[in-house]
């Protein structure tokens, strides 16, 4: 009994403790205004749930499987409930009388508005109450659903409220009739969110056999009798990429917003390809990353604005095609001119060399010394954009095709580099130079390259950056990039290529279209790395183990007997 | 006269420290040489100036006659086969233990000898054999030991420089390992061997040095070494 009462309370105290901070710093308050399912719940309430929720499965979790849906189980996870509703409770109490918003600037009337419901006195508190013990309850019954449908109808409901989390992204690729009937302008409608739901736990319940057969066939399609059936495979996969790569032209009216936030994503995916072979494939933690970003995105705007009477007296102003492969080259240069003297460093300094580096650039760049070139603190408006003949891409969606064939061939070369011997000799950097160099490796050209190539991406990338822009400005090119990128190969999964799609979708394109966590973004990302590193270090898209190419010429078809341990 | 792979009067500084102050030995093909010394007496440092890790201030390192000094790590690696077995069973963690041996053939392309050296690692370990999937940090520490010892036959080396095998092993392991090294050497390897643990090392060894400061203080066949008065007392432990 004793030990039960200490869980549910210290269960309570984690959950009350983070849901006060997230009404304390703001973002319930900032997330009530979005209705996730018109009239019944926001975003913000959501948020709520989630802390319950949480509370009562960590409160669960730390009980025995057998003992979880009896008594006890009920009375441990409806308890720490109770007590986040307590915290809660006496904040919403404490509010007007304490004169809190003199320190906590959002401890406002309109957080106690939302606390109690809108309901004044101790009815808003219970209301507050039996919100938090029904999102207890529902770790509860998912404990008490059959076997495959606890999963089927909490992924369902999951998908279906995350579905009108990104409305944003969600809507504008449905025909209009469809979604104005789905969703509000802010989330989903009632019927369109049960509508979902109820679609969702069909797909989800049918997708094993779909993909049980999908894979007969795929098997069939090897057998020398399955030549029709592999090329109607071949003939589908064409269709779905000729499909994906028509999207954005048929999207272009609907979504110019959905556009610039990919187009954002794909530089980041750019820059991420870069930094990848960097720290995933040979294991040097480069933090001025942002240094060639911002030299491809400089060279790409000095050598083609109108602006800088300075530079113009002596180069006319270029275009795209001719600016580029000089940014190329710029930021594969300074990778290298960086690379000489940092390289025999290792670790934690050449973090910190690579940091200072970063910020030079920045500092440089802000100057008024190199005003003339460089364009100071305005920075330089007027950046080429890409043409093609008498066509000038312009557009955002225009601008997703040249960045989606630049994903392609980073991607490309990614796949080159890490598949052959470099990529070999990187991999054993990154586990132990020492011994590397005792293999026979030559470190030295070896992790050149690996900055080169990396710098090269960089570049590649913050040319794209300043003409799609079409103006620059320092403060664009801080640290808080190269941070980014960082992350967002951490959250994707070090050293994997989809893990850094992945990672760009979640950590740049979901922030873009959940402008309402703008102002938390840092907090969320601190919250979501905490999380990732504690419940899944590998990553959100871990890089398999694979087996090396030496291994697979010398085994064949032997090696897919063999399985990795 | 010209030794198989000679040292002479060899300096190494560490900024102000004199690690090495002129040492000089040699091995010739097919030996066992042993270099025995307590810690902090510049084994490890000997080991790296022929690697190429550490540049000496002064002396000379040849191989067949050819001055070593002017190689870089890799090249001493490559181009004349002397392989360096680190101390403390450096596996490559992440890698599966296959992926380790090939390692080893980083600088090789005759994909046959390859094939035909894993062989040989193999009938040498067959415990490798067994785990050549495993992952190589989840070996035990002798295990990790014989990767190590294998890797580095995998690059077909004309002189493999160990770097105390013993370390922080099993007594019955450090016995096992030392009979394959001798195995090793009765397949044809030349080995100059670094070791704390003077009675394994001399009893499997042809010849050895005594290093004490950076200095070699005595030299002689094994046989002689374990007489000696002074060897017995400091580094074999007999009253």
């Amino acid at each position: 009994m004793k030990t039960q009462l200490r869980l549910m309370f210290r269960a309570g105290l984690i959950g009350g403790l983070i849901a006060l901070h997230l009404t304390l710093v703001g973002m319930v308050e900032a997330l009530n205004k979005r209705e996730i399912i018109e009239d019944i719940i926001t975003l913000g309430q959501l948020l709520l749930m989630g802390v319950g929720l949480g509370t009562a499965v960590y409160a669960l979790g730390k009980l025995p499987r057998e003992r979880r849906t009896q008594r006890e189980g009920w009375w441990v996870a409806l308890g720490a409930v109770s007590v986040v509703a307590l915290i809660l409770g006496l904040l919403a109490l404490a509010i007007k009388p304490l004169n809190l918003r003199f320190m906590f600037q959002n401890a406002s009337p309109a957080l106690v508005r939302i606390l109690t419901f809108d309901t004044p006195g101790v009815l808003g508190l219970v209301k507050l109450w039996a919100f938090l013990l029904f999102s207890g309850a529902l770790a509860l019954v998912y404990l008490y659903i059959p076997q495959p449908w606890d999963r089927t109808l909490s992924y369902a409901v999951g998908i279906t409220l995350l579905m009108g989390i990104l409305r944003a992204l969600v809507a504008p690729l449905l025909p209009d009739i469809i979604s104005d009937f789905l969703f509000t302008p802010s989330g989903l409608t009632q019927i369109g969110a049960v509508i979902l739901v109820v679609l969702w736990v069909l797909f989800l319940h049918y997708w094993p056999d779909f993909k049980a057969r999908l894979e007969t066939w795929q098997k069939e399609a090897q057998t020398p009798q399955g030549a029709p059936i592999r090329r109607r495979l071949n003939i589908a996969f064409l269709v779905a990429i000729l499909v994906l790569l028509l999207l954005p032209a048929i999207l272009r009216d609907k979504g110019s917003y959905l556009f610039e936030v990919l187009d954002m994503v794909g530089i980041y995916i750019i820059m991420g390809l870069g930094l990848n072979i960097v720290v995933g494939f040979a294991g040097l933690l480069d933090l001025g990353y942002v240094a060639f970003f911002a030299i491809g995105a400089y060279t790409m705007a000095v050598l083609t604005t109108p602006e800088l009477p300075f530079v113009r007296q002596y180069i006319p102003p270029m275009n795209f095609w001719e600016a580029l492969p000089i940014a190329l080259l710029l930021s594969l240069v300074s990778g290298i001119l960086l690379g000489v003297p940092v390289l025999k460093t290792r670790g934690d300094y050449l973090a910190i060399i690579t940091l200072g580096f970063g910020e030079i650039i920045r500092l440089l760049v802000i100057s008024d010394l190199l005003k003339p070139i460089l364009g100071g603190a305005q920075g330089i408006t007027g950046v080429a954009r890409p043409t093609f003949g008498s066509f000038v891409v312009n557009e955002s969606w225009e601008y997703f095709y040249i960045i989606l064939v630049t994903i392609g061939i980073g991607i490309f070369i990614s796949t080159r580099l890490r598949d052959s011997r470099l990529g070999r000799a990187w991999k054993a950097i990154r586990e132990d130079e020492d011994v590397a160099v005792a293999m026979g490796i030559d470190h030295v050209s070896a992790k050149l390259t690996a900055f080169a190539t990396g710098a090269l991406l960089a570049g590649m990338a913050g040319a794209l950056f300043s003409s799609r822009l079409y103006s620059i400005a320092p403060h664009s090119f801080n640290v808080l990039i190269s941070i980014n990128v960082l992350c967002l190969l951490i959250v994707g999964g070090m050293g994997s290529l989809p893990g850094v799609v992945v990672g760009a979708l979640a950590l740049v394109g979901l922030p873009e279209l959940l402008r309402e966590f703008a102002e938390f973004r840092l907090l969320v990302y601190g919250a979501a790395l905490v999380i990732m590193m504690l419940y899944k270090p590998e990553g959100l898209w871990p890089e398999k183990a694979r087996v090396s190419r030496v291994a697979r010429e010398v085994f064949g078809d032997r090696l897919k007997t063999l399985k990795v341990e | 006269m010209s030794h198989y792979f000679e040292i002479r009067d060899l300096h190494v500084h560490y900024g102000a420290i004199h690690a090495l102050k002129g040492i000089s030995l040699y091995v010739e093909e097919g030996e066992i040489v042993t270099l025995i010394g307590a810690n902090g007496a510049g084994k490890t440092t000997t080991l790296r100036a022929i690697s190429g890790l550490v540049r000496p201030t002064s002396g000379e390192i040849r191989f067949e006659g050819e001055d070593l000094l002017r190689y870089r790590p890799h090249e001493i690696v490559a181009l004349k086969r002397i392989i360096h077995v680190p101390e403390g069973r450096r596996v490559f963690a992440r890698m599966t233990v296959e992926e380790n041996l090939y390692m080893g053939a980083f600088t090789r392309t005759d994909k046959d000898g390859i094939e035909e050296d894993l062989e040989r690692v193999y009938a040498l370990f067959p415990r490798l054999k067994e785990r050549r999937r495993q992952l190589a940090g989840t070996l035990s520490g002798g295990e990790q030991q014989m990767l190590a010892i294998g890797r580095g036959l995998m690059g077909r080396p004309r002189l493999l420089i160990m770097d105390e095998p013993s370390m922080g092993l099993a007594p019955i392991l450090v016995e096992s390992i030392f009979d394959t090294i001798q195995e090793i050497n009765r397949q044809g390897t030349t080995v100059l061997l670094v070791e704390q643990n003077a009675h394994m090392a001399l009893s499997i060894a042809h010849r050895g040095y005594v290093l004490r400061t950076g200095e070699i203080v005595l030299h002689g066949t094994a046989e002689e070494l374990r007489n000696n008065e002074m060897v017995q007392k400091t580094y074999l432990g007999m009253a």
